[in-house]
């Protein structure tokens, strides 16, 4: 096992140098010039434009910017954000836990329905209560999410006002956050009522983030579990006469599992980089947003910088997915 | 998080188990997140309202709900004949705020006005770059030119010397970025080696003093009981950061909210229709137009503009562009600001007579290029589909349009160009709410090949500017301004389109708030009945 986690952690160096070179192309390819939008409508004196060029080190060879820019990352550098002026890697650590706190509670929430969901559609194939998941999972799947969260809002936070309309925390509620997870936070600031306040919070966004995974989920399952029902082992089991939640639960799940986890894996790391309608919405203060407006302001380091941790984040979850397969099934790991 | 251990007003309220709309608090939610807080460092309204508005005073301060300029931390000015220097007179016995990591142990004085300036202006001051130190305002409002010096006479006396005569320089000292930053602060960071704290956690003499700040999420404020001026109305002011507009009218509804900033224009009308909301309204300090390019023929003749602007049918803009939330403009300075000639006529929407006039000028088969911003701007909320509406305009009257665009930055460059083919959609949002400010900036000689894309410059209208510019009081200055508007309408360098209308939303418990024409969302003053 030691030499499998190892070989996989040796594939990380090609692909951070990959990401690496990619953000920092990736945002200078885009046309726009950082000062121009800087200075908008009010534009700025040719002297300005080269004095700030200099400050920014834009007047370098794009080769010596790169270089500068790999040593940093080596050394924990990641630059300054130039509309804030504060270390890109303060930001993301500022905002990260709120996006990790939402995006495992909706895949939490995702597997917890979609799984069960999918082997009970499996079991019961073309009966009433697998057409009427499916159709559900396939309204979910292609439901807009900025609607959804709306309409959410409006029935649940407006006119029912059973939760808050947006937020993290109800905002009479003021303690220090020094883990920026607020359901632990909250936990421990020995205030009544915060912890409840945050996980009231929390509903909403996790339904609204977790609909499109859970729609995925329930139907991987199915799919992955009908074409396991249909194996010779399971018919095996079923003529020496086990009980079906026997076969269903272990045998045929328990092999199920792999494709299922292959798309949790997946859409963990879609959630992290792409919760940005739903932190928008929800007002979460998490990396989504960041990143889309500092691609807006051309903000170089955030742009650059953000998206290396976020791969970093998206390369250590496929790695925990890659070893769970290994638990899961033991040829893996031996191969 | 920066994070104050010693005034947890949350715990008070939480057991008392009152809801956000507490009678002390005031809530505010607002578009977007602040950039910092030192306001000095950034050119963003969002970031002016978290910073130099609860927080900071400057020497003069803009009346809240006019562009009139009142006394701040200087109690009086006094302007030389030669209008070459200035002297402020500075307030006594203002206090600066405190923090854990700082009490003050001087009240406000000369040395705090010379380190505000000093360190945006002069690159051996130790706060130069600080924070990353881009001046960008103080660049931007020519001060680096317009200040030769300023002297310390005694600690409550300071002189600016300046090169040249400006009287906008006293509404100059008003705007955000020159709002007073503790010297004696500045210096106790530097030795402590964050002199970042300035920017983060952020000192002055303003009527709330800064409690915290968690990123993207809260912004918290504590009223300042030694304020020097009327006091504010509540115990606290909380920014709560709501990107979306429709949420955030939902929170103002559900009372997680008092008061809130930017309504979706299209909600407007059914707030106006809720009981228990009440909408504020103002023209905002901003104009949209288009300007055509008067270098370039048959654009160089006014008649062919005047004609073309006869053909633009506004109204149809205002209604489909703004959904209502704006008012056409017929001068270039808005209707807020002091010279605003009400007199004059805006152009007449007649596509027939327009098409006549462009035949009697000998002018067929015209083609145009309109220039669509790619970006969403208060003065004009769609500008591709303004594009279609003014193509749709211009086919009436024979004229075939091709709508192009370009990416925000290169549209800014490309557009300033001499010899750029076609006319470009654009605005402008006022800084100082000083007619000099639109009208030198936008339309001035000085402005060809730069801010002035009608690449305009008629001597007799540069003359009015240029005058006024130095004359010391308002009372002399309007007239040539009126007089300038006057003939910008006659030579029509642009089609003035629109003035956006700012909306603010508030619950009806609300007292005393006044939308403010400079586009600033101000607290001090701001309270809330029982």
């Amino acid at each position: 096992m030691l030499n499998y986690v190892l070989s996989r952690l040796l594939t990380f160096v090609p692909t951070f140098i990959g990401v690496t070179l990619i953000s920092f192309a990736f945002i200078r390819v885009l046309p726009g010039d950082p000062i121009v939008v800087m200075a908008g409508e009010r534009g700025m004196t040719a002297e300005r434009y080269a004095e700030l060029e200099a400050q920014f080190g834009f007047d370098r060879p794009i080769y010596v910017q790169f270089w500068d820019y790999l040593t940093g990352v080596l050394q924990g550098d990641l630059g300054n954000s130039f509309v804030t002026k504060r270390p890109v890697w303060d930001e993301f650590f500022a905002l990260f836990p709120a996006t990790l706190e939402l995006s495992l509670c909706a895949m939490v929430f995702a597997i917890l329905i979609g799984l069960p969901a999918g082997v009970i559609a499996a079991v019961n194939r073309g009966k009433f209560f697998d057409r009427a998941l499916m159709s559900t999972a396939l309204v979910g799947y292609s439901m807009p999410i900025f609607w959804w969260a709306l309409l959410l809002i409006i029935v649940f936070s407006g006119n029912l006002q059973w939760t808050p309309v947006s937020g993290r925390i109800d905002l009479l509620y003021y303690f220090p956050n020094p883990t920026g997870f607020m359901l632990y936070d909250s936990l421990v600031s020995g205030q009544s009522g915060a912890f409840a306040s945050a996980v009231r919070h929390l509903i909403l966004p996790t339904i609204v983030l977790g609909t499109i995974p859970l729609a995925v989920i329930a139907r991987q399952t199915r799919s992955a579990m009908l074409e396991v029902l249909g194996e010779d082992y399971i018919r095996t089991a079923r003529a020496k006469g086990l009980a079906s939640k026997r076969i269903n639960g272990i045998h045929a799940l328990r092999n199920a599992l792999i494709p299922v986890i292959t798309v949790i894996g997946l859409s963990v790391g879609t959630l992290l980089a792409g919760a940005i309608l739903t932190e928008t919405i929800f007002s979460w203060p998490g990396i989504g947003k960041w990143m889309v407006d500092s691609i807006f302001r051309r903000d170089y380091p955030v742009v650059q910088g953000g998206l290396l941790l976020i791969a970093v984040a998206v390369m250590i979850v496929n790695l925990t997915v890659d070893m769970l397969y290994g638990v899961i099934n033991p040829k893996i790991r031996k191969r | 998080m920066i994070f104050k251990n010693k005034l947890a007003v949350g715990l008070l309220m939480g057991a008392l188990g009152a809801s956000a709309a507490s009678a002390q608090s005031l809530v505010y939610c607002s578009e977007g997140s602040p950039e910092g807080f030192d306001p000095a460092l950034y050119t963003a309204g969002t970031t002016f309202d978290a910073s130099s508005h609860p927080i900071y005073n400057r020497l003069t301060e803009f009346k809240t709900g006019t562009t009139e300029v009142q006394p701040g931390l200087a109690e009086s000015w006094e302007v030389s004949e030669d209008g070459m220097t200035v002297t402020f007179k500075l307030r006594q016995g203002v206090k600066f705020h405190s923090n854990d990591q700082f009490t003050p142990t001087r009240d406000f004085n000369a040395d705090d006005v010379i380190f505000t300036f000093d360190r945006q202006g002069n690159e051996e001051n130790p706060y130069n770059d600080v924070s990353g130190g881009t001046f960008e305002y103080f660049s931007s409002m020519s001060m680096p030119e317009l200040v030769e010096s300023i002297e310390k006479v005694d600690d409550y006396t300071v002189v600016f010397h300046l090169t040249r005569p400006e009287a906008p320089f006293i509404a100059n000292m008003a705007m955000d970025f020159a709002s007073i930053v503790s010297k004696e602060y500045a210096d106790a960071m530097m030795e402590a080696g964050t002199p970042e704290m300035v920017n983060q956690a952020p000192i002055g003499t303003g009527p709330f003093q800064f409690q915290a700040y968690q990123k993207d999420a809260v912004i918290r404020y504590l009223r300042n009981d030694d304020y020097w001026g009327d006091p504010a109305k509540v115990e606290s002011l909380i920014f709560a950061i709501t990107p979306d507009a429709s949420v955030r009218y939902q929170k103002v509804q559900a009372g997680e909210c008092h008061v809130m900033a930017y309504p979706n224009p299209a909600d407007v009308q059914a707030m106006k229709d809720a009981e228990d909301i009440v909408v504020m309204e103002q023209e905002g300090l901003n104009v949209g137009y288009l300007a055509y390019n008067t270098q370039v023929a048959p654009y160089d003749n006014p008649a062919v503009r005047r004609a073309l602007n006869m053909a633009i049918d506004k109204q149809a803009i205002i209604d489909v562009v703004f959904q209502g939330s704006g008012e056409i403009a017929k001068n270039p300075i808005p209707p807020t600001m002091w010279s605003y000639n009400d007199a004059i006529e805006d152009d007449e929407y007649n596509p027939e007579r327009a098409k006549e006039i462009l035949a009697e000028e000998g002018v067929e088969d015209l083609q145009l290029k309109i220039w669509a911003m790619p970006v969403q701007r208060p003065y004009n909320p769609n500008a591709r589909r303004m594009a279609e509406l003014m193509q749709e305009d211009f086919s009436q009257i024979g004229v075939d349009v091709e709508i192009v665009s370009y990416e925000w930055g290169e549209y800014l460059e490309r557009s300033k160009e001499e010899d750029r083919d076609g006319a470009v959609l654009l605005g402008w949002t006022g800084d100082n709410g000083d007619p000099d400010n639109f009208l030198a900036v936008l339309l001035g000689c000085d402005g060809v090949g730069g801010s002035n894309r009608a690449q305009w410059c008629n001597e007799e209208f540069d003359a009015l500017i240029q005058d006024a510019k130095v004359l010391p009081t308002q009372e002399e200055r309007a007239p040539l301004y009126e007089q300038a508007q006057e003939v910008f309408k006659q030579e029509a360098p642009w089609a003035t389109i629109a003035h956006s209308v700012v909306y603010m939303t508030m619950r009806p418990e609300v007292e005393g708030y006044i939308v403010h024409p400079l586009g600033g969302h101000i607290f001090n003053q701001v309270g809330l009945s029982e």
